[in-house]
């Protein structure tokens, strides 16, 4: 690690990894600091990512792919089972990735494309030298150094301290955040290509709980419930506990992973001097799903393509930083964050049985696509009266 | 004051997200609780786990 870099990137997951890359791609000095000692551990993820969605960045590599998906299962609150599949018979949707492999192939393309990378380097603080971001200071063994950058990329995740450090307010409200648990279980009878997702108020309150695959008789049992709707006795673990010992008295738990998913909107500004904020830590996971990986992906590599452009121009300023923020709000991923995030207003504020007579209905309809959007266009469909109730979000849908 | 059952916290961060006060830090496998903490008890609501709670100082 270097005393002076073009770029600082603060956190070593998809975000910060592609950032990495994208930088030094592009002829800057970068550096990736990682506070764990390891690259893509302690996992914190259901590591579910749809085909297209992967592809825009990398190549399917077995090494890092757990399990490929060929559709999608719903479980309605009354137990009614709802099947999606793609068109075509047997065709890939997704893939359950293993992010400890995944990460770190990723950070290894940055190192490999000429960045810096340092782990169990945690931003302690930023350099401020009157008000303006200068770099940050890194911590490494005990010993605290000085790293100055033109551009600090804070990728630090649903954690994320360092752009509150700088003054912007990322508190995830309580209700918006998802209290999650997800339990690696081995010797478990599922089905091997397609990800469930059970939904309902006894099962997981303004949440859900997914099988997402892992392999053969393997899978990631996880939930997560709304912070507003947790407490002593009705945490994510109570609820999930539960489920597994109904479900899967015989498998064999072989990780316990907690974490919490933001669900609320984006920060409002996601730039400052010479600061841009990246994935989870900018809150920019999909609300209606919890996924981030992709949202990640990209909004690392366009901080990391605006950064060079400015400093190229010799201006970093927020400003000038501004494209990136505008860039990505009005890119199909943030169009998506903000439609979705109306369809999880809409759906946590339903009771059972409106859930239950919305799946009965749409598991009558054969979906031509498989998309999230396909889905909710296909609700509205069958539910006229939805449109009424959904005010504002089924204009955007047309 | 805010209690960290450590034998309980599995470090995820889920805490670190809702703290309005920006008091709690997540140092690789330690959660750290700052001196600004007011107890408001957030945290210890949204935990997964049930690692943190607030006990009243004697």
């Amino acid at each position: 690690m270097k005393n002076k870099y073009d770029v600082l990137i603060i956190g070593g997951g998809p975000a910060g990894a592609l950032a990495g890359k994208t930088a030094a791609e592009k002829g800057l000095s970068a550096c990736i600091v990682e506070k764990r000692p390891a690259i893509g551990a302690p996992v914190r993820c259901a590591e579910g990512i749809g085909r297209e969605a992967l592809l825009e960045f990398i190549e399917a590599d077995p090494r890092w792919i757990s399990a490929e998906m060929h559709g999608a299962g719903i479980v309605a609150p009354d137990g009614f089972f709802m099947k999606l599949e793609s068109d075509m018979a047997g065709s890939k949707v997704g893939y359950v990735l293993d992010r400890k492999f995944f990460d770190r192939e990723l950070v290894w393309k940055a190192a490999e494309a000429g960045a810096d990378v340092a782990v169990k380097s945690r931003a302690a603080a930023p350099i401020m030298e009157n008000g303006v971001l200068k770099g940050a200071k890194i911590e490494y063994c005990g010993k605290v150094t000085d790293v100055r950058a033109d551009v600090v990329i804070a990728a630090d995740g649903v954690e994320s301290k360092f752009s509150k450090w700088c003054g912007i307010d990322t508190t995830v409200p309580v209700r918006e955040i998802m209290s999650s648990v997800q339990y690696v279980m081995a010797d478990v009878d599922i089905d091997e290509h397609a990800t469930i997702f059970y939904l309902g108020n006894d099962v997981a309150p303004e949440g859900y709980l997914w099988i997402f695959p892992k392999g053969h008789r393997t899978a990631n049992v996880g939930i997560g419930i709304s912070g507003k709707k947790s407490g002593e006795g009705h945490r994510a673990k109570d609820y999930l506990d539960k489920f597994v010992k109904k479900t899967f008295p015989n498998g064999k738990t072989i990780e316990y992973i907690p974490g919490g998913v933001s669900v609320c909107r984006p920060l409002a500004c996601t730039v400052a001097d010479n600061l841009l904020i990246a994935g989870d830590a900018a809150r920019v996971v999909d609300p209606l799903t919890g996924g981030g990986i992709y949202n990640a992906m990209y909004t690392g590599k366009l901080a990391a393509e605006v950064a060079a452009d400015c400093i190229c121009k010799g201006d970093t300023s927020k400003k000038a930083l501004m494209t990136y923020d505008v860039t990505w709000r009005s890119s199909k991923m943030g169009k998506a964050i903000e439609r979705n995030y109306h369809i999880k207003e809409y759906l946590i504020k339903q009771p059972d049985e409106k859930l239950n007579e919305i799946i009965h209905s749409v598991s009558k309809m054969n979906l031509k696509e498989f998309s999230t959007i396909s889905l909710i266009k296909e609700i509205i469909r069958v539910n006229p009266k939805l449109v009424l109730e959904l005010g504002a979000l089924a204009a955007s849908l047309r | 004051m805010l209690k960290v059952h450590r034998d309980i916290c599995g470090y995820c961060g889920c805490c670190v997200s809702v703290c309005p006060e920006g008091a709690l830090e997540l140092i690789d496998a330690y959660l750290s609780v700052e001196n600004n903490c007011t107890s408001c008890g957030i945290c210890a609501k949204v935990c997964p786990l049930g690692a943190l709670e607030v006990v009243n100082e004697k």
